[in-house]
């Protein structure tokens, strides 16, 4: 798995979550139509977008590599970030109050915990 | 419970209530709440798959109690998400089985380590989850009370 990638998630998921705590505590639901809305979807988007980009890495280099590996563990970590972000970014925008973006936090601060779980199944530690 | 027994009220009435009931279950803490509870149910229903799918003889016990927990936050999750009578108190139900389940577990795999020689959500009171497991049906049910009335 690239190192470089998994972190550079890492820290785009905690500064869409600490952004989408900024909007839960001054009380801004997630809005399409306001800027602050639009940087919060964004920073969702573009984490997505990465996170896609690992799993075909990340399945790639599962295949490639001769290591012992719990094959379903690693793809279920690789997987689950993908799944969660759609849902969770549905799940904000059917909110219209605070606790829209309080889901977007929910859901970026699972994207690091799994990176963490991914990389201590790379190194079979998990 | 404030409001008049359903036969005494217009259908039309009723059900305007139900739906009132079910947005105010969903929305605002709840609407939080409730993604928490997915990403548990989420996580326990695919690591026990797998554990259960790949390695089920290592500790069969402790295996089978993560399927049983998964099974419990699938349930909440659901019926907190559908909101109506019927599913609260099924809710209700599941969240009380997870706050014993957490207890219970938490205590044992203290007092008995060797019997988990694998982790569940639920060893240790959740420690392996920030002790989310165990602060998560506190907060269900305070929410299934708060949100009964408006």
């Amino acid at each position: 798995m690239n190192e470089v990638v998994a972190t550079t998630l890492t820290v785009v998921a905690l500064v869409v979550a600490v952004w989408a705590a900024v909007l839960m505590l001054a009380g801004k639901p997630v809005l399409v139509n306001k800027w602050h809305g639009l940087v919060a979807l964004g920073g969702v988007a573009l984490l997505e977008l990465g996170l896609l980009g690992q799993a075909v890495g990340g399945i790639v280099a599962m295949i490639a590599t001769d290591r012992e590996l719990d094959g379903f563990s690693f793809v279920g970590y690789l997987v689950g970030p993908v799944l969660i972000l759609p849902l969770a970014a549905f799940w904000a925008l059917a909110e219209r109050t605070r606790w829209g973006p309080g889901v977007l936090v929910v859901g970026c601060l699972a994207v690091p915990v799994m990176i963490v779980r991914l990389r201590q199944v790379w190194e079979a530690h998990g | 419970m404030a409001e008049s027994p359903p036969e005494s009220r217009p259908d039309a009435v009723s059900a305007r209530g139900d739906d009132d009931l079910a947005a105010r279950t969903r929305s605002g803490p709840g609407r939080l709440l409730i993604a928490v509870y997915a990403v548990f149910a989420l996580a326990a229903t695919a690591r026990s798959a797998v554990q259960i799918g790949t390695r089920f003889d290592e500790a069969p016990l402790a295996y089978l109690l993560s399927a049983f927990a998964a099974v419990v936050y699938v349930l909440a999750t659901a019926c907190l998400a559908r909101g109506s009578r019927t599913s609260r108190t099924v809710a209700a139900v599941s969240i009380l089985v997870e706050l014993v389940g957490v207890l219970a577990v938490g205590t044992l795999s203290l007092l008995d380590p060797a019997a988990f020689p694998d982790a569940t959500v639920w060893s240790e009171y959740g420690r392996g989850y920030l002790f989310i497991p165990a602060v998560l049906p506190l907060l269900g049910l305070w929410w299934l009370r708060r949100s009964a009335t408006r």
